[in-house]
């Protein structure tokens, strides 16, 4: 029976397998093509810290996906909103909390307009973000006149720029470790009460170990260079929240539903319309803070800023695993997707690949993910 | 030389250790029309989509031997070059195409790829011409009826040049004078050396036309006579095979308080065609109410639109156990009590990416959440009770639903619709495409609900199970109730009549 559990389990994951194979492959292949200065602490800070920005939207999109639609605006809203919280505090002179709350309300409302049309006016998803993309990338050059905006406050530029101390960063972790053990050992007495079958007590404590052997691993790199980048920090924050609404609320029951089969969900009871809405207004306010941290990163509002970024979003998810018909999809998957993406990119810079080349190599990695995701479904 | 075209031999097929056919023989003489009979689920299709090569060789055991020789039909295409063509039940065309495209699908004529359109309509011509229709070439099939749709198959089958074509149930959607076009071209066809197999299950359409008849039961073949050697009635007894009593459980039930009322409901599409007019009825707790009518008559169209769901604009009164509901979406019917299964559970009910656990509970996430965090645990639990009482065949109930078998796929969702616990339970179609086996656990299952006071009522096409499990029977017509009759007085020929609009 355990043998049997086990073979498809494996089989279950096979994907993830896979995806974190192909990760440490082109970690290392990195590796011996810079002779060692791709996985040194400091590269590792940087690379984690340009995949957050990516990573933040990819997270939204992944919903967006699952739920059967996409969203082609995210990079440019990303972009307006990161303008607008720049204006705000450079040109009106607002404070940092201020000018981030007033960004994300005005990225809600954003995301509300795409969800007007995509849920209530049945304008199909691509075309009414196609239609967004432009509109934002108007409204963006409009708000900051094209220029760049520059410099930001101390404050806010610490989100994208900063770093938590060694001791705090230990803190942090052995904290998420507590978290993480006491959620499994309670899950353990929740399932004996239902009476529903579950790993010995021994499977769960290395389960517990091995997770905290990898998030201290992590922190002692960090802590290497200067300690966990404050972005990197938020990234994570923002993928465990949300993956705790994709796998354990109504709510992200209910989008799976939907792109798993629209006209299903709404006979079994499921207010598609509304939840439809709900996706795209937290899309829009992610994309917001997604352009918060952009701007706060490189301390400027730029013309250029999130240009094609709804592109990488979407990349990080595909190969991450998340289907583009909808209903199946992972956080942690779309998370490897979008390092995958970073280390690509930080990699081909660090030997000095010429920028065209980016390109094509990632436009590649993307076509062969997915035909190893057709591969693998087709061996099943 | 035999002189059997086709024969097929000791064919046994399964599904999922369910034997859809077994150990079937059948023997077409050349230049025939063979009538191929049985109820539904007899195993017509099935043996059919043998013979086609939809289910490939292999996957079935027995012979299959075309003019003396054994075929192995690995796809559609080696049974298209044998000369063999199937029209299916649903039509395969694209809707968005013209006739004359459609005829040619796949294989117009061209020269280097490129299309010779000229060539094509006049050879789309040329095969209407000779089946005697006039169909306009240019037209969309989207614009054209259903009754021309089925020539325009018929006419595609033609191209291929088939010496045997088989029509599964061709005129079940067709209008009366479209049905005797189709007899007055099958005629035609059979002078010109061509054999048919007709799906069917109307009498006098296998006693017009047909040379010989089979009749196939619960996956086995009965026998097959010329018709001259053969009635109405020894067909009918063939095709049943047994007494009525013995496919649907007995059951004593005392309907009690009325659970539902339904005053003057109509129902108009975006277009405000009138899909469902004016109807009142009601269903008591206790007591199972069959609404039977032909193909399009409204009947999916009364009950969707009962439950909400629907495209365009509904009217009336509808009273769930006394209390007037305002039912504009299917969330607000799941509220008001009532619970739907539909009649294509792989469109409107399952979510086949997901487990046989979250395609239960979905419509009660209320139940297993609190503040909208679901309790995984509960799920489970509830989940699997649900799934037992039903007798879901799973290993888990983890596992996805798309791996189940169609009886098991529909015993999930009713274990969804029993999580509600509905006061009044909709079933369109409950049984369709499911073995009979499955569909004598659904019966006994829908015996306990009415039993424990729910109001259920049941759209069906097949008469029998309209006849043998329903209290009262409501007839549909066009859009309209034309007829209630008591269990006692209904008789397969009172609700023809009344379904197809007679007195």
């Amino acid at each position: 029976m355990g043998n049997v559990r086990m073979k498809e389990a494996i089989k279950k994951n096979a994907k993830s397998y896979i995806m974190i194979l192909s990760l440490l492959v082109i970690g290392m292949v990195f590796t011996v093509l810079t002779k060692g200065i791709f996985i040194n602490p400091r590269n590792i800070s940087m690379l984690a810290r340009q995949m957050t920005v990516v990573g933040v939207i990819a997270v939204a999109m992944m919903f967006v996906i699952v739920a059967g639609h996409i969203d082609l605006s995210i990079g440019s809203v990303l972009g307006c909103c990161g303008t607008i919280a720049a204006v705000l505090q450079v040109w009106h002179g607002w404070n940092t909390p201020s000018a981030i709350a007033a960004t994300i309300v005005i990225g809600a409302v954003i995301g509300a307009w795409n969800g007007f049309w995509i849920a209530y006016r049945n304008v199909p998803a691509f075309i009414a973000t196609l239609g967004a993309q432009m509109i934002f990338q108007g409204a963006k050059l409009g708000v900051g006149k094209s220029m760049s905006i520059a410099p930001m406050r101390q404050d806010f530029s610490f989100i994208g720029q900063g770093y938590i101390p060694a001791q705090i960063s230990w803190l942090i972790g052995i904290a998420a470790v507590a978290v993480y053990a006491g959620t499994v050992l309670n899950g353990r007495k929740s399932k004996a009460k239902y009476g529903i079958w579950q790993p010995t007590l021994a499977a769960d404590v290395v389960k517990i170990a091995g997770c905290a052997a990898l998030v201290l691993g992590v922190i002692f790199m960090f802590n290497n260079y200067q300690g966990i980048p404050v972005p990197v920090i938020i990234l994570f924050a923002i993928a465990i929240i949300f993956n705790f609404v994709a796998t354990k609320t109504t709510y992200g029951r209910s989008v799976y539903s939907i792109g798993g089969n629209m006209e299903a969900a709404t006979l079994a009871g499921i207010k598609t319309k509304r939840i439809t809405m709900m996706i795209y207004v937290v899309t829009g306010a992610l994309a917001a803070f997604a352009g918060i941290l952009l701007t706060a990163r490189l301390d400027a509002a730029t013309a250029a800023a999130g240009d094609g970024m709804e592109l990488d979003a979407i990349a990080s998810c595909v190969i991450g695993g998340v289907s583009m018909s909808g209903g199946s999809g992972k956080i942690s998957g779309v998370l490897v997707g979008a390092l995958i993406m970073a280390a690509l990119d930080n990699g081909m810079s660090l030997i000095n690949l010429e920028n065209f080349w980016q390109y094509i190599v990632k436009g590649i990695v993307l076509i062969l993910a997915v035909w190893a995701d057709m591969a693998l479904n087709d061996s099943k | 030389m035999s002189e059997y075209i086709l024969e097929m031999r000791n064919i046994t097929k399964e599904f999922s250790g369910v034997k859809a056919l077994d150990n079937v023989n059948l023997a077409i003489k050349k230049g025939e029309i063979h009538a191929l009979c049985g109820e539904n689920g007899a195993g017509k299709s099935t043996l059919m989509k043998v013979l086609s090569g939809v289910y490939p060789y292999k996957t079935y055991t027995g012979d299959i031997i075309i003019n003396g020789e054994k075929k192995r039909f690995r796809t559609v295409g080696d049974s298209e070059k044998a000369g063999v063509a199937i029209i299916y039940q649903e039509l395969a065309l694209v809707k968005d195409i013209t006739v004359a495209e459609n005829i040619f699908l796949g294989k117009l004529a061209n020269k280097a790829g490129i299309v010779n359109w000229h060539k094509t309509y006049a050879d789309a011509k040329k095969i209407l011409d000779e089946m005697g229709v006039g169909i306009d070439l240019n037209q969309r099939i989207k614009d054209i009826g259903v009754g021309q749709q089925q020539l325009v198959e018929i006419a595609k089958a033609l191209v291929l040049n088939a010496d045997i074509l088989i029509l599964d149930e061709p005129t079940a959607a067709l209008t009366e004078t479209e049905v005797e076009l189709l007899m007055k071209i099958l005629r035609g066809l059979k002078a010109k050396g061509v054999t048919c197999i007709l799906i069917t299950h109307k009498l006098n359409e296998i006693f017009e036309i047909a040379d010989s008849v089979t009749v196939l039961r619960d996956g086995q073949t009965i026998e097959t006579s010329d018709i001259k050697e053969i009635n109405e009635n020894e067909l009918v007894r063939r095709m049943v095979g047994r007494e009525l009593t013995q496919r649907y459980p007995q059951a004593e039930r005392v309907p009690k308080e009325v659970m539902l009322k339904v005053e003057d409901f109509s129902y108009n599409d975006p277009g405000g065609k009138g899909l469902v007019e004016h109807i009142s009825f009601y269903a008591r707790a206790g007591e199972i109410v069959g609404i039977a009518g032909l193909m399009g008559a409204g009947r999916t169209e009364l009950v969707t639109g009962l439950f909400g769901f629907f495209k365009g604009k509904t009217s009336g009164k509808i009273l769930v156990d006394g209390e007037e509901k305002q039912i504009k979406s299917p969330k607000d019917a799941i509220n008001a009590g009532m619970a739907m299964v539909s009649e294509d559970r792989k469109q409107y009910g399952l979510i086949l990416k997901q487990s046989i656990r979250s395609n239960i509970s979905i419509s009660s996430l209320k139940q297993i959440s609190s503040c909208s965090i679901l309790n995984e645990n509960k799920e489970f639990s509830e989940a699997k009770k649900y799934a037992e009482i039903l007798g879901v065949k799973a290993h888990s109930i983890e596992m996805p639903v798309g791996a189940l078998s169609g009886g098991n796929q529909q015993k999930v969702l009713l274990a969804r619709c029993l999580m509600t616990k509905p006061k009044v339970l909709f079933l369109d179609e409950p049984t369709r495409g499911i073995d009979v086996g499955a569909k004598y656990e659904i019966y006994v299952l829908m015996n306990q609900l009415a039993a424990q006071g729910t109001a259920i009522v049941m759209v069906s096409s097949e008469l029998p199970e309209v006849l043998g499990m329903s209290d009262r029977v409501l007839v549909m017509h066009e859009g309209r109730l034309v007829g209630e009759i008591d269990r006692a007085e209904a008789t397969q020929e009172k609700i023809m009549m009344k379904a197809s609009g007679g007195k």
